[in-house]
C-alpha cells in the first residue's frame, strides 16, 4: 500500500473512529478522549511458546500508558508486534482507527495454535516497521540503537528522510535544496529544544549513556510521531537520572502533543508518570488501572515478589 | 571567517583541477612518448570508477555484494557491441555472423555507456529482488554466483550472433584522447559522491550502521538497498564499458572473480566508506603493480653493485629476483598495510583540504600524548620503586 493511500485511509478512519467512540461510549475515558492505539486479543506464539496471550489494551490521546511485568512477561514482544517487527499470530492492532496489524493462525500454525479467541479474526494484515513509522508510531529501543559512528546531527537528520519530498534524482543533483534546507533547519530546532545542539558534531557513540537515551528519543521525535513507544527508557539509569527522565517524558508529551506508551521496570518512574498501567505476566494481562490500583493489586505484587499465598 | 575559508577551499580545488588538466595536457601533447603514463592513468581512472561503485554498496550501504565483475562484463559487451565500426563487424563476427537487428546500429561512446548503465541497472533491479533479502556472506555468494553466470552466458555459443561467444568483441575504437576517459570517470565519481552526500546517502549509512534502527526510523530497507545496488551496478557497467574501450576488446576471461577481488582490494586499501579512499586505492594498486616491475627482471650482482664485474661474485645471479617476483612483494606489502593500517589509507572519512592541513597538528598531538604517557608511566614507576624501598626499609 502506498503512503498516500495509507494517509488517506488513516484520515477517514480516524474520523470514523471518533464517531464510533462517541456513539459507543464504552467508558467515560474513551468518550472524553480520542483513541490512539488499541490492541484486541493480541496473541503471539513462537513454536509452542505463547509469548503474549490475548492481550487487549488501549491508549487514548495525550495519555502516558505503561506496560509493566516481570522479566520474560512478553512486554517487548507486544511492543515488537505494535511496531511491526512481528506479525501477531492472532488479534488486531488499530492505530487511529486504521487496522495496522491483524493476524489469524493459518496452515500449520492453526493446528498448533495454543492461544485464545481462535477464529475471531480472519485476515492477515501486516505492515513493515518503516510503514508503521510513517503512520506515526515512533519507538526507541531497550538497548540503545543509535548510529554510533555518525554525528549527533546526522543521527537526527536521517529520521527526516522518510517524510521529505524528493526522489533519488532530485536529491543527487541538489534540485531538492529547499527540502534539504527545511530538513536541516528542523533538525537544528529539535536539537536546540532538547539541549543537544552543543553536541551536534560529536560522534553519537561518544556521548554519555543518559545523553544517548535522550538523543534516541530526539531521533524518534524527528519522525513527527503521534504515538511514541519507549522500551525501558530508564534502563541503566541512576535514581536521579530516572527522576529527570520522568520530567522529560511529561515535558515532551505536552510540547509535541504526544501519546506515550512505555515499557518499564523502574516502578518509581512508572508510578510517577503513568495515567494508566497495564501489568502482564506470562503473556497474560493480570491487572490494569491507575498507578495505585495496580500497585495494590495482589496479583501484581505476587507476580513481582512471588508471594504464593495471595494467589 | 567562514566564507574566506570556503573561498580558500574553492581556490585550492581550482588549482588542483588546473594542475591535473595541465599535466594531462602535457601527456596528451606527445602521446607516443608518454604512452606508458597515459595507460597507467587511464587504467587507474577506470578502476577508480569501479572501486567507488563497489564502495557505494559495500562501504556505504553495508551490503557485501561481489557482483562487480559480472556487471562490468555486461557493460563491456554492450559498449563494445554498439561502438565497433559497422564496416568491421562482419570481419569480427566471421564465425557466427552478427544478428541483423543490431548489425547497423552504431552509437557514440557516451550513448553506448549510458545504455550499458541502463541495462546493468535494470538487471540489478531484477536480481536484487531475491538477492538483497540475503545478508552478509550469503549475499556475497549469491552475487559471486551471478557474476560467474553472466560470464558463462556471454561466452555461450547460442548467443554468438550477439556476443561473438568466446571470441569476444574486438577492434573497439579507442578513446579520442586522455581527457575523454578522465572526464567520463570524473563525472561518474562525482554523481556517485553527490548521491552519497544526499539524503539517500544518509539513509544508506543508516542501513549500514543498524538496519533495525533504520527501519524504525521509517527507512524502507529493501528499497534503500535496491537503490544503492542499482546505482552501484550501473556505474560498474560504465566502468566495464570504459575498460573495454581502454583494452579495445571485451572478452569474458577479463571479467573473472579475480577482477572483483582486485577492485575489492582497492576499496579496502583506500578505506571502506570513503570515496576519496577508493580513488587513491585504485591509483595506488594499479600504479604500484607497475612501479614494482623492476623486481621482475633478472640481475647479476655486478649490475647492482659497481666494481664487481669480473669477480666470481659479480657474475652470480641475484637470488629471488625473477619474473613474477613483483606480485610476491606486492602481496607482502598488502599484508603489511592491512595488518598495521587496517582502516585503509583514509579510513571511513573523506580526504579534504582541512584534513590534509590538520595532519601535522594531529601528528604533533599524538607525539605529545605519547610523551605525556611515557612521563606518567615513569612517574608511576618511580612512585612504585619508592614504595618498594620504603617497604623494604621497614
Amino acid at each position: 500500500m502506498s503512503v498516500q493511500e495509507m494517509e488517506k485511509r488513516k484520515d477517514s478512519a480516524a474520523a470514523e473512529g471518533v464517531k464510533a467512540s462517541e456513539t459507543k461510549s464504552e467508558t467515560a475515558a474513551a468518550q472524553k478522549k480520542e483513541n490512539v492505539l488499541r490492541l484486541e486479543d493480541l496473541t503471539m506464539q513462537f513454536g509452542g511458546v505463547v509469548a503474549v496471550n490475548n492481550l487487549s489494551l488501549e491508549v487514548n490521546k495525550g495519555e502516558i500508558v505503561a506496560l509493566i511485568g516481570p522479566n520474560g512477561a512478553g512486554k517487548t514482544t507486544a511492543f515488537n508486534c505494535i511496531t511491526g517487527v512481528y506479525q501477531p499470530t492472532n488479534g488486531r492492532i488499530t492505530f487511529l482507527g486504521q487496522t495496522l496489524m491483524e493476524g489469524c493462525p493459518t496452515g500449520r500454525a492453526a493446528k498448533t495454535y495454543a492461544g485464545e479467541k481462535a477464529g475471531k479474526y480472519t485476515k492477515n494484515i501486516h505492515h513493515s516497521p518503516d510503514e508503521i513509522c510513517r503512520a506515526g508510531i515512533a519507538r526507541t529501543f531497550q538497548n540503545i540503537r543509535l548510529f554510533p559512528k555518525q554525528s549527533v546531527f546526522d543521527n537526527v537528520l536521517v529520521a527526516k528522510h522518510m517524510r521529505a519530498k524528493q526522489n533519488p534524482f532530485t536529491a543527487t543533483f541538489g534540485l531538492n535544496h529547499a527540502e534539504e534546507k527545511r530538513m536541516r533547519e528542523e533538525t537544528w530546532a529539535l536539537l536546540k529544544e532538547q539541549n543537544l545542539d552543543s553536541y551536534a558534531s560529536y560522534e553519537a557513540g561518544s556521548l554519555p549513556y543518559g545523553m544517548q537515551r535522550r538523543l534516541e528519543i530526539a531521533r524518534a521525535l524527528a519522525t513527527d510521531p503521534k504515538l511514541l513507544c519507549l522500551d525501558e527508557p530508564a534502563a541503566g539509569m541512576n535514581p536521579q537520572e530516572t527522576l529527570d527522565l520522568s520530567d522529560f517524558i511529561k515535558k515532551i508529551r505536552d510540547q509535541y502533543h504526544l501519546t506515550i506508551l512505555l515499557i518499564e521496570h523502574h516502578m518509581n518512574l512508572v508510578m510517577g508518570i503513568s495515567d494508566r498501567i497495564y501489568c502482564i505476566d506470562f503473556g497474560k494481562l493480570i491487572a490494569k488501572g491507575t498507578a495505585e490500583e495496580v500497585a495494590n493489586d495482589p496479583k501484581v505484587i505476587s507476580a513481582y515478589l512471588g508471594m504464593q499465598e495471595v494467589v | 571567517m567562514k566564507t574566506s575559508k570556503k573561498s580558500i577551499r574553492i581556490i585550492a580545488d581550482a588549482v588542483l583541477v588546473a594542475l591535473v588538466i595541465g599535466y594531462l595536457a602535457l601527456l596528451q601533447s606527445n602521446t607516443t612518448a608518454h604512452s606508458y603514463a597515459i595507460t597507467i592513468i587511464e587504467r587507474s581512472c577506470i578502476y577508480a570508477v569501479a572501486a567507488v561503485s563497489m564502495n557505494l554498496i559495500i562501504g556505504f550501504t553495508g551490503q557485501f555484494s561481489l557482483g562487480t565483475a559480472g556487471f562490468m562484463c555486461i557493460g563491456a559487451y554492450v559498449t563494445g557491441i554498439f561502438t565497433i565500426p559497422v564496416k568491421m563487424r562482419d570481419q569480427i563476427y566471421y564465425l557466427y555472423g552478427m544478428a541483423d537487428c543490431i548489425h547497423d546500429i552504431k552509437l557514440p561512446l557516451i550513448a553506448a555507456l549510458a545504455l550499458s548503465a541502463l541495462l546493468c541497472g535494470l538487471i540489478a533491479a531484477v536480481i536484487g529482488w531475491p538477492v538483497l533479502r540475503l545478508k552478509s556472506d550469503y549475499l556475497a555468494i549469491a552475487t559471486l554466483g551471478f557474476s560467474e553466470i553472466v560470464r558463462a552466458i556471454f561466452g555461450w555459443d547460442g548467443l554468438g550472433k550477439i556476443t561473438n561467444a568466446s571470441y569476444g568483441v574486438s577492434n573497439i575504437p579507442p578513446f579520442a584522447n586522455i581527457f575523454e576517459c578522465v572526464a567520463i570517470c570524473g563525472v561518474c565519481i562525482l554523481i556517485m559522491s553527490l548521491l552519497i552526500r544526499s539524503s539517500y546517502g544518509r539513509a544508506f549509512k543508516a542501513v549500514r550502521d543498524d538496519d533495525v534502527a533504520a527501519e524504525a526510523m521509517g527507512i524502507n530497507l529493501f528499497r534503500t538497498k535496491q537503490l544503492s545496488f542499482v546505482v552501484s551496478s550501473a556505474f560498474a557497467g560504465v566502468a566495464g564499458g570504459l575498460l573495454a574501450v581502454f583494452m579495445r576488446s571485451a572478452v569474458t576471461s577479463t571479467f573473472t572473480v579475480a577482477l572483483t577481488y582486485n577492485i575489492l582490494l582497492m576499496v579496502v586499501l583506500g578505506g571502506i566508506g570513503s570515496v576519496s579512499g577508493s580513488i587513491i586505492g585504485a591509483f595506488l594498486v594499479t600504479g604500484s603493480q607497475e612501479w614494482l616491475r623492476f623486481l621482475d627482471k633478472e640481475y647479476v650482482f655486478s649490475d647492482l653493485i659497481p666494481g664487481l664485474s669480473g669477480t666470481v661474485f659479480g657474475s652470480a645471479q641475484v637470488p629471488l629476483l625473477r619474473n613474477g617476483f613483483r606480485m610476491v612483494i606486492f602481496s607482502i606489502l598488502l599484508m603489511v598495510v592491512v595488518l598495521f593500517w587496517n582502516h585503509g589509507i583514509t579510513g571511513s572519512k573523506e580526504l579534504s583540504w582541512a584534513r590534509i592541513i590538520s595532519i601535522p597538528s594531529v601528528l604533533r598531538e599524538r607525539k605529545l600524548r605519547k610523551a605525556e604517557e611515557a612521563k606518567r608511566r615513569e612517574q608511576e614507576e618511580a612512585a612504585a620503586r619508592a614504595l618498594e624501598k620504603e617497604v623494604r626499609g621497614q
